[in-house]
């Protein structure tokens, strides 16, 4: 078992099976273009940003989770009609946010997960709002409720996921 | 070379976000440019989720096939009877329909009118959508290997659903009406006050730059103006909801598209739109008494009449189409089928494609399931016209 020591602290490092790592953010890219034509509700998820935040948590790598965040966020992008890069850039933040502070934190408990999750899924949001007003010139209201409502969904449905990503994910 | 081993995760995330900022900013700058600076990722990212999508919806609609075709038949009967009563209560109304009809083409014809319809549609399937509540767009199952092109209009039964924004081979991409990106020329059904269709960054439907000094009351219909050059005018888009004072002196009017934008699932893209000077017609219409009388038994049909019917149809791959009956220059006046769904135009049109063999010349006719050409009224598709009832050309 591969050890980081870090502030005298250890912690775990995971990584991800090449399959795993290809197939599980393509599924996520996927539902989340599907399922909200059949359940609307389902847009206020964000099932990428669930997994480049359980991905870079994990493998503990800010590289690998910058990386893995950016291009799951091009990925995202490319499927709008909106210019690559809002998703990109945002994700790119988060992915490298989340494995930073994983290395610092214990984020095995579903607390710490939940908590986790609203933090960067609200960093995520600022983030993605601010490029969108500021760098694209698109037109955007930004709502309290709405981003409350939505962080606590994601935050709910993020712990579910980490859970099942604890199952494919194996020490380094 | 300690700092930059000591700072290197944060020197590569400061190159990464500027190589994307850099990008966007490209993009953003050469709107013209930047789809073919992009169009690779974009093919790629299209190619990876739409064949899932595709799958997805493949066995849905084969489930559903099932369920629908071999075990749900419960109450057939008596929606087929309730079914015949309406297409009685439709003939009738169709003859005084008709009648306005000829009306309006003698004086279309006497101002040199000239006006577009729809004469070519082709049906797809929604397979998914962009995943992003700021782009409000979904993918359909046709590209543009099966002849769609970008900026061809995409409509439904109920009304005007978007535009082909993106095209790939065996997909594209339609930008909805209620994204904030999107513009339709639309006009007001009974006060004709033009605007500017635009939707928000809530989804919200608005209709902007009509004037604050006009009255436009909520429940008036939407249509299309025509003036974009891409939706043929006369097209349903929705209806007034609500109408506030906005700002810059013009009217806050919202408006409920016809068409259900949430649940698309089926859709027609209209692959071409043709233009012609109206005509009047030369016959007489038909009357409520000779339709009446073709219900009673022991009348005999008159087979000079008979010859009247629509034509029949010619199959070809791809597109269903109909002449525009009773106005090109030996057009027959034939009473117009009643309206039906889409599927349904889709799969009459097919069957009469496959039993007929061939048309007359008055009539068109290409067909198969996936593709629709759309009668010549401007606004709806009706049915693949079937063989009618006489209509004598008695003058009134």
């Amino acid at each position: 078992m591969a050890i980081t020591y870090t502030s005298g602290e250890q912690v775990e490092v995971y990584r991800f099976s090449i399959p795993a790592t290809i197939l599980i953010p393509l599924i996520a890219v996927f539902l989340q273009a599907w399922v909200p034509l059949r359940l609307p509700f389902f847009s206020i998820f964000d099932l990428p940003l669930l997994v480049t935040i359980g991905f870079a948590t994990a493998r503990r790598s800010p590289l690998a989770g910058l990386f893995t965040g950016g291009l799951i966020g091009i990925l995202q992008d490319a499927l709008t009609h909106q210019p690559i890069g809002l998703y990109g850039i945002s994700k790119t933040v988060v992915g490298f946010g989340a494995s930073s502070l994983g290395i610092k934190l214990d984020v095995e408990n579903a607390g710490a997960r939940f908590l986790l999750t609203i933090f960067f899924y609200a960093v995520h949001e600022v983030v993605y709002f601010m490029i969108a007003r500021g760098l694209v010139g698109l037109h955007m209201e930004w709502s309290w409720p709405h981003e409350f409502l939505s962080g606590m969904a994601n935050a709910a449905l993020g712990v579910l996921i980490f859970m099942l990503l604890d199952r494919v994910k194996q020490r380094t | 070379m300690d700092v930059l081993g000591r700072y290197r995760n944060l020197i590569v995330l400061v190159g990464v976000l500027f190589a994307q900022v850099l990008g966007l900013a490209v993009q953003v700058r050469r709107t013209s440019d930047s789809e073919s600076s992009t169009r690779l990722i974009r093919v790629w990212a299209v190619g990876a989720v739409t064949p899932f999508e595709k799958a997805l919806v493949w066995a849905q609609t084969s489930s559903g096939n099932l369920w629908h075709n071999y075990f749900y038949l419960r109450g057939v009967r008596a929606e087929n009877r309730t079914l015949k009563a309406q297409i009685e209560q439709m003939r009738l109304e169709q003859v005084r329909m008709s009648q306005d009809a000829d009306q309006a083409r003698r004086l279309q014809a006497l101002l040199a009118f000239k006006e577009q319809f729809i004469s070519q549609t082709m049906a797809a399937q929604v397979i998914g959508g962009s995943g992003s509540e700021l782009s409000r767009s979904v993918y359909i199952d046709k590209g543009y290997n099966d002849g769609i092109k970008t900026d061809m209009a995409v409509i439904t039964a109920d009304g005007v659903v978007g535009k082909v924004l993106r095209t790939y081979r065996t997909s594209s991409l339609v930008l909805l009406i209620d994204d904030q990106t999107s513009g339709v020329g639309a006009i007001l059904d009974k006060t004709r006050l033009q605007g500017i269709l635009r939707g928000t960054s809530s989804g919200e439907v608005q209709l902007e730059k009509v004037m604050s000094d006009e009255t436009v009351p909520p429940g008036e219909l939407v249509l299309t103006s025509g003036g974009d050059g891409i939706f043929p005018k006369g097209l349903v888009v929705g209806r007034v909801t609500k109408v506030t004072p906005g700002a810059e002196l013009f009217l806050n009017i919202r408006v409920r598209p016809a068409a259900d934008l949430s649940k698309l699932e089926e859709v027609l893209v209209v692959t071409k739109i043709d233009e012609r000077q109206a005509q009047p017609d030369q016959s007489g219409p038909a009357r409520a008494v000779d339709i009446l009388a073709e219900r009673l038994p022991g009348v005999p049909s008159k087979p000079e009449n008979a010859e009247k019917g629509p034509a029949g149809a010619v199959a070809a791959p791809g597109t269903v189409s109909h002449a525009p009956a009773g106005t090109g220059p030996d057009a027959k006046p034939a009473p117009a089928p009643p309206q039906v769904s889409i599927g349904a135009v889709a799969r009459k049109a097919a069957a009469a494609a496959s039993s007929e063999g061939a048309g007359s010349p008055s009539g068109a006719a290409t067909a198969t399931p996936d593709a629709v050409k759309a009668s010549p009224k401007p606004v709806k598709t009706a049915a693949a016209p079937k063989p009618q009832p006489a209509v004598e050309d008695r003058p009134h």
